[in-house]
């Protein structure tokens, strides 16, 4: 094998001499086509077809990079379909255009792996057009080979993306009318024009000078990915004498007359150094990232109080020594359903979630079920959250045995719903006049007054728990506390909540329990 | 220990106990929280998180990804499936292990982001092109979300084929407990995986076979780990089905709501129960047949205008009458709803 300085060396003798026929068989082709069935001594490729010295070009290249064992090659749709008969590589198949992408999903997977793309120009520059273009703008540190004979080959002569204006193929028969298909696509020019790319070169199977730069463009690309550089991209023109109804040597004449003079050549981009910066991702252990506790699990394994539960106060049964069982605190009903719901960005989801945390954390069965849709301007949100002694059959609530009504239209929307017997806490001094009550308990209480008073209006969600937690007793109020402190991070926050579910628990002390009878216009306050 | 955690999010953290590393997806409602919670906790755990520029490179990406032998997954919603339907083809050609996740919403079209079960036909029937199938699970909690996706990538390794969580928009969006156990991950061996290395450089990762009879025995040999996934995999749940005179068929979301009814119809005395698949394919044929022989009605729930109530028609073959009833457009009925059709078409029957 000989050294890359004395490649070089062979090189200039032979371009100083104009010409050079190289005949041998890279070793890094099967010996014999076994993958191809008949004739297994010959390639698919037409005569005269540029393929075969592309693929000769790349396979000599390997084999002298010594990179056979590391490379994985990744062959389109199109006349180079059947690449895998021939390279002694590791080999994909894939969709049409999408060679990209599948290299994307290799390259990702094996990093220090050498990820070949090789494809024609309908499958990059046509249907693939969308995965070039991000692979390359990704930076994928992947080499693509672009062999364009400006036709699709294998369907039989049908335009391809870069038929050259004025050129007839099947489905361009009076030649390609840009009015009608548009004009070629300069894909060496497009992908140069992004950032990440680090090498971009067109280059001519069109006479043996042109071959030879061709080698060293196959070569560079690929010693780029070698050294983890980037994204290297080679376009080579190439003849198709099948289909354009040339013999051989007319079709490389084509290629440099025609050709060349509408896909110039050129080095467009030659960077030595990948320029990206990268954020820095901590690292950390599965456990970690899946919340999942190191204590051992099962009906018999101590819950760590503190982490679970929180800060409780004391007094508070804390951490029960079976995480199945439901806390000491007696849950009275078999299922508990609430509903709350109000404008988003009022906490209508938060609140949903919080109890049903505390549901989770006394040992109950529960399930929150939020209503979705598109992020747009003054939507409304509710959400439905089960609390049950068992397992829990639908989530969806028909009849709820709470409406948590953080506005008028969740009022007026939902109420009916509401169980026989059931409450209902609206966020407001009052009920709207035109209001009819349903058979439901209703208890008006300001809670975005209240929650304005204690210095947030974000808090008028926590000030409706508190009420709720209050007048139902479905849960504890210090589960509550816990639960906020593991959910709200900043301090002052959690003051606030502090004081906004005592203030909703006090309100219902003060105004509902103590003398005041529940109005349907409210409660003065 | 048990934590609150939504539906997408377990999907994800289902994947990570399974030893998937790498992701790649297109956001989309309401699914986005699967490729969300993959961007979160991917790279943290030295795994790949891509968001690919459209469902098609998503999938095709999973598929070079699952050449090379990786635990692979994405996940989308019924356009961004349709648009990975190519792809699923080829893997399951191919004979590539990957796990897709389908949150699936209303449709045809945008339709909207509500939940549906209309890709139904769609994941279980094949829905790309030639003779292949999917192993479809269809979780109805959770805390299923986590544990059928550990079983997909189980499924789709023994049997070297896509393997699709089927769950609806309203179980990737709640909340329930989830109950997560750390396990060691023996991830089977892949001779046939192409890697860069000079043992599986002779290997070969390809769907195309010229010669007809070449590719009808490439068919056949895939058919044949179909029959022996038919006769392995089928898995479902009875609820009160034992002295059931009524069954009621659903899965998913809709199954919940009918656990829920025939609790309700068991209260005023009717004798109902439910039959709930969870792999959708292999569909458990010979279980609904056996929780179907006293069984006078069956009725089957879906949230679209009809689909697997095919499979359940093709299973009692006319033994048992069976009735449909659906919602569409991202309607989920009531169990009052459901109910309400139970008796009528019970009463009906008398």
């Amino acid at each position: 094998m000989p050294t890359d300085a004395k490649a070089d060396v062979k090189e200039s003798e032979i371009l100083a001499a104009g010409y050079e026929v190289s005949h041998s068989k890279s070793p890094l082709f099967y010996d014999k086509y076994e993958r191809k069935g008949d004739l297994q001594g010959q390639t698919h490729y037409c005569p005269g077809c540029g393929h075969g010295v592309a693929h000769k070009l790349i396979a000599e290249a390997l084999q002298d990079l010594g990179l056979q064992d590391k490379t994985i090659f990744v062959s389109p749709v199109g006349c180079s379909v059947f690449a895998y008969y021939y390279f002694d590589v590791g080999n994909v198949q894939v969709a049409h255009g999408r060679a990209p992408a599948g290299a994307t999903g290799i390259k990702r997977s094996c990093p220090d792996k050498i990820v070949i793309s090789y494809q024609g120009d309908g499958d990059l520059a046509a249907i693939g057009t969308a995965e070039i273009i991000h692979a390359a703008n990704r930076g994928e540190k992947i080499t693509v080979f672009f062999v364009n004979n400006a036709i699709y080959g294998m369907t039989g002569g049908q335009m391809a993306p870069t038929t050259l204006v004025g050129q007839r193929s099947t489905t361009s028969p009076w030649g390609r009318r840009p009015s009608n298909e548009g004009f070629p696509l300069h894909m060496a020019e497009l992908i140069a024009g992004l950032e990440a790319p680090v090498y971009v070169e067109r280059v001519a199977l069109s006479d043996n000078k042109n071959v030879m730069k061709a080698r060293k463009a196959v070569r560079r690309a690929l010693e780029i990915q070698r050294d983890g550089i980037g994204f290297s991209f080679v376009e080579i023109l190439s003849p198709c004498p099948t289909i354009w109804a040339k013999d051989p040597v007319e079709a490389r004449k084509w290629v440099a007359e025609t050709m060349i003079p509408n896909f110039p050549l050129n080095v467009f981009k030659d960077r030595k150094h990948d320029p990206v910066v990268n954020a820095v991702v901590p690292q950390r252990s599965v456990q970690e990232v899946l919340e999942i506790s190191n204590a051992p699990v099962g009906p018999d394994a101590p819950i760590r109080a503190a982490e679970s539960l929180g800060d409780l106060p004391q007094g508070t049964p804390s951490s029960g020594t079976d995480s199945t069982k439901a806390r000491p605190h007696q849950h009275h009903f078999k299922q508990f359903e609430i509903k709350v719901a109000g404008f988003g960005g009022q906490g209508v989801l938060l609140l949903g979630q919080l109890l049903t945390e505390m549901g989770m954390r006394e040992g109950l069965e529960v399930s929150w079920l939020p209503s979705y849709g598109p992020e747009m301007r003054s939507g409304s949100a509710h959400c439905h959250v089960c609390l049950s002694k068992e397992r829990i059959g639908s989530p969806v609530i028909s009849h709820p045995d709470v409406l948590v009504a953080l506005n008028e239209i969740s009022l007026r929307k939902f109420a009916s719903q509401v169980a026989p017997g059931g409450l209902i806490l609206y966020n407001a001094e009052r009920l709207p006049a035109d209001f009819q009550l349903p058979p439901a308990r209703v208890i008006c209480l300001p809670a975005s007054v209240i929650a304005d008073k204690l210095g947030s209006t974000k808090a008028t969600n926590i000030v409706m728990m508190g009420a709720l937690l209050e007048e139902t007793e479905c849960l504890l109020a210090a589960t509550a506390e816990g639960v906020l402190k593991s959910k709200i991070k900043k301090v002052e926050m959690m003051e606030t909540n502090r004081k906004a579910l005592a203030a909703g628990r006090e309100f219902i002390d003060h105004y509902v329990r103590v003398g005041a009878v529940s109005q349907p216009d409210g409660f003065a306050y | 220990m048990r934590q609150l955690c939504k539906g997408n999010v377990a999907i994800v953290k289902g994947a990570i106990l399974a030893g998937c590393r790498s992701y790649f997806g297109y956001p989309i409602t309401p699914a986005s929280e699967v490729a969300e919670a993959a961007a979160l906790y991917m790279p943290q755990i030295g795994g790949t998180f891509l968001q690919a520029e459209s469902e098609v490179a998503a999938i095709n990406m999973v598929y070079g990804a699952a050449a090379t032998g990786a635990r692979v997954m994405t996940a989308s919603s019924g356009p961004g499936v349709s648009l990975m339907q190519e792809g699923i083809s080829y893997c399951a050609g191919s004979e590539l292990p990957c796990v897709i996740v389908d949150i699936v919403r209303g449709g045809p079209g945008l339709g909207n982001i509500a939940p549906e079960q209309s890709d139904y036909f769609a994941m279980v029937k094949g829905g790309g092109h030639g003779c292949y199938r999917n192993i479809v699970l269809a979780p109805a909690s959770v805390q299923e979300m986590a544990d059928l996706t550990v079983l997909a990538f189980d499924l789709a390794d023994k049997y070297r084929n896509p393997a699709v969580v089927m769950a609806d928009g309203f179980i990737g969006q709640m909340m329930e407990p989830l109950d997560l156990e750390y396990r060691e991950v023996t991830i089977p061996e892949r001779p046939w995986a192409v890697q860069g290395t000079a043992e599986t450089r002779k290997n070969l990762v390809s769907s195309i076979y010229l010669e007809p009879d070449d590719l009808e025995a490439h068919i056949r040999k895939l058919e044949a780990k179909y029959i022996r996934a038919a006769a392995a995999e089928p898995r479902h749940e009875n609820f009160e089905t034992e002295d059931a005179e009524v069954l009621l068929v659903g899965y998913g979301i809709t199954s919940r709501v009918l656990r829920s009814a025939v609790e309700m119809a068991r209260r005023e005395g009717l004798k109902a129960g439910l039959f709930r698949p969870i792999t959708l394919w292999p569909f458990p044929a010979k279980a609904l047949l056996e929780a179907s022989k006293k069984v006078s009605k069956i009725l089957v729930v879906e949230l679209s205008n009809g689909q697997m109530v095919e499979d359940v028609r093709l299973t009692l073959n006319g033994k048992v009458p069976v009735e449909f009833y659906g919602r569409t457009g991202g309607n989920v009925p009531s169990v009052e709803e459901v109910h309400s059709q139970l008796m009528q078409r019970v009463m009906a029957l008398v």
